[in-house]
């Protein structure tokens, strides 16, 4: 029984943690932020070193690692709020190595690992799929829906660009209309997948903005002294890091089923996005709390962890229908005695 | 990352739960005191099976029980719902003392008799005006002829009615900084000059008990771990003892989610959206609190130390307990308000959750100042 990372999973926390924290200082966050787009080299970057393919088949040009490696690099990514399409190029491979042909992996996991090709991944409601991030600039848009999994080509979508209040990522709104083709396999394990990657970011967005509240708890002195001092002040930093943990725990979990035991990625998923939902945003609008004014202006960093969390709440399920698939998923059955 | 156990943490665990299967007592006799022979002769029964004190090391009566074995341990007993044995606090609060700053004639005189629950052991630490500022505690130990007599009152105290033997923790020097002048002994209860008066709780039941200590009299023998280090001994019981309680704990409240979700079941609330929404929370914080612990434990193991995830469970336990005692007693309905109604001890008792043995306030205090290096107030 061992609930910590192997050696090298460590190495590749530090890895990305260092060059995410190099790469993108919150100064850059915003720029881009505030133009609206991405940071194009550094995702090349990201590409040449096998990041979007760490969890892709080596026979599919990927690192043929697994789902515990993918979160390790999503928290990173969150807590760094990296302006890059990692996560919907990530779910869209999840996707298609789940419930793919042998034909549909060949042709579309290669340009997925490497990056020459670009994914995105929605949760459709009845014909439209509401909150799509990256899908305008994708090649191929996989849509999950009532009757399983279609991968449609950007061209063959009608997507419209929708700004959000997450000016750190793009998003937009996609109708498929019949078009694409269907992914005939079992996607419930691309789907947890997917669940865990988001419920990472959550938890180091979560992470970063509980950091962001000790610090400036820490620094920051009024009467004479620490806000941190007052009980009122510490006490929310402490619930903050309870559902931080909690969030983590929850997520490292998940991540570990779907690598070792698959029977239980579905309930652990929804358990992951409904609580980390919760958390994201409950933590970073506590920090905003604790900032008092300056975390209310937009020239604090803080919002933009604040609307990411919100908005990845809201992506794929929101907490309430994750909740709601838990408790189909988590009944006692009345003869047996667990 | 490996979530399952290995062979031998396997092994232990299925011949544990075999042996529980075949000697569980059942429930106990009504009234106090056989119900408390009844937990006695069950404390009997594991001792003479190795499984008392079974994080002792060997050499005292122990098992040497690794910290996986102490949480599986601690699991399997809550998923039997298990009687706790009689003397869990000489097992897990007074023994390791014993043990970690004890002589040899202390170990000798006292190891054996909590294990076989012959001798059991209650705790004098809080006062009425020493609660979560345990350090401020007055009752004053003054040496004379060679012993020690010792005045004062404690508060909170389990078992006192049928204790032999009190980890009493009083103030031998008045002239140092609080924490410095506190000295741990164990006071013989049977003795009259220490009177024993039950404390009635909401719940009805006299759980806990104060002491009137009027000029006891504790032999130079009996201070444990030398005069003035009180403090530093009374700290030594906490740490061991969180990474076997939490998985246990965890398992309990999941035995009462179960039940609860049979009660939602029985009763069509489950099919009540809001309801579905609070029992999937429960579900989700639970599955929580098992998953923080044994990530704890797995730091501990590792580093020697907890993570910061390792100071949440005794917090999160208490909040899941009382939102789970109140849902089930909002699915019953005007049931859930009679007093003989399966949920509503659980519902009064779990009240204390959030106070005894640490308020959730000193919790987050705890967390804020060492895990998030937050500056103190006072």
């Amino acid at each position: 029984m061992n609930f910590d990372f192997s050696d090298d999973q460590q190495a590749i926390k530090r890895t990305a943690k260092d060059l995410l924290a190099d790469r993108f200082k919150l100064e850059r966050v915003r720029e881009l932020a505030e133009a609206g787009r991405y940071d194009d080299d550094a995702w090349k970057e990201l590409c040449e070193l096998g990041w979007p393919g760490i969890f892709i088949e080596e026979q599919y040009g990927g690192q043929g690692l697994g789902i515990v490696e993918l979160i390790i690099l999503m928290e990173e990514l969150g807590y760094a709020l990296a302006p890059v399409p990692f996560l919907s190029n990530a779910a869209t491979g999840l996707l298609i190595q789940s419930a793919g042909s042998e034909e549909q992996k060949q042709r579309w996991l290669p340009g997925l690992a490497s990056g020459e090709l670009s994914g995105a991944a929605g949760l459709l409601r009845g014909d439209e799929a509401k909150l799509v991030p990256d899908a305008d600039a994708a090649d191929v848009i996989a849509l999950c829906g009532a009757e399983g999994v279609r991968v449609v080509e950007r061209s063959a979508a009608d997507v419209q660009r929708v700004a959000t209040m997450d000016s750190t990522r793009q998003f937009a709104r996609v109708r498929a209309n019949g078009a694409g083709e269907a992914l005939e396999g079992e996607p419930g394990p691309g789907i947890g997948a997917g669940l865990l990657a988001v419920s990472a970011e959550l938890t180091g967005v979560a992470q970063r903005a509980m950091e962001m509240a000790v610090e400036y708890a820490r620094d920051r002195k009024q009467f004479g002294r620490p806000i941190g001092a007052y009980q009122a002040v510490s006490h929310r930093c402490a619930q903050m890091l309870l559902e931080t943990e909690g969030a983590r725990s929850a997520t490292y979990y998940g991540a570990w089923t779907a690598d070792a035991q698959p029977e239980e990625l579905e309930l652990a998923a929804s358990m992951a996005k409904a609580y980390a939902s919760d958390a994201g945003w409950r933590v970073c609008s506590s920090s905003l709390q604790v900032h008092g004014g300056i975390g209310f202006t937009w020239e604090h960093d803080l919002h933009f962890f604040l609307k990411r969390a919100k908005v990845d709440a809201l992506l794929w399920g929101s907490a309430s229908e994750h909740r709601e698939r838990v408790a189909g998923l988590s009944t006692v059955e009345a003869t047996a005695a667990v | 990352m490996d979530l399952t156990l290995s062979p031998s943490e396997a092994a232990f665990r299925d011949e544990l739960r075999a042996w529980l299967a075949e000697n569980h007592p059942g429930e106990g006799p009504p009234g106090d005191d056989e119900a408390f022979e009844h937990r006695r002769e069950w404390q009997r029964k594991l001792f003479e099976a190795g499984y008392a004190g079974f994080s002792w090391p060997k050499e005292y009566g122990g098992r040497g029980a690794t910290m996986v074995e102490q949480a599986l341990f601690g699991e399997e007993m809550a998923r039997a719902k298990a009687p706790s044995p009689v003397n869990v606090l000489g097992m897990v609060m007074g023994g390791p003392v014993v043990i970690t700053h004890g002589t040899d004639e202390q170990k000798e005189r006292w190891l054996r008799p909590i294990l076989t629950g012959e001798e059991i052991w209650c705790q004098g630490f809080s006062e009425p005006e020493s609660g979560s500022d345990l350090a401020s505690l007055k009752t004053r130990a003054v040496k004379s002829n060679g012993e020690w007599i010792v005045t004062g009152q404690k508060v909170w105290t389990t078992y006192a009615h049928k204790a032999k033997w009190c980890m009493l923790v009083a103030r031998t020097d008045p002239d140092v900084p609080k924490h410095q002048g506190l000295t741990y002994f164990i006071m013989d209860m049977k003795q009259e000059e220490v009177q024993v008066r039950p404390l009635h709780q909401i719940t009805k039941e006299p759980e806990f008990n104060e002491l009137f200590i009027e000029e006891a009299r504790i032999p130079d023998e009996n201070v444990v771990g030398g005069v003035g280090n009180g403090w530093a001994v009374a700290i030594t019981t906490l740490m061991n003892e969180r990474a076997g309680l939490g998985a246990a704990a965890a398992a309990g409240v999941k035995m009462a989610l179960d039940e609860l979700k049979l009660l939602a079941q029985e009763r069509g609330a489950d099919e009540d959206p809001l309801i579905r929404q609070r029992l999937a929370q429960l579900t989700i914080e639970v599955e929580l609190l098992r998953l923080n612990s044994w990530r704890g434990l797995t730091q501990i193991m590792k580093r020697g130390v907890p993570g910061p995830e390792g100071s949440l469970p005794k917090w999160q336990w208490g909040e899941i307990n009382q939102a789970l005692t109140e849902l089930a007693v909002d699915i019953l309905g005007e049931e859930g308000a009679y007093w003989d109604s399966p949920w509503t001890y659980r519902l009064l008792r779990s009240r204390a959750n959030s106070i005894e043995g640490g308020t959730t306030e000193i919790l987050k205090n705890i967390i804020a100042e060492r895990v998030l290096g937050l500056p103190k107030l006072r």
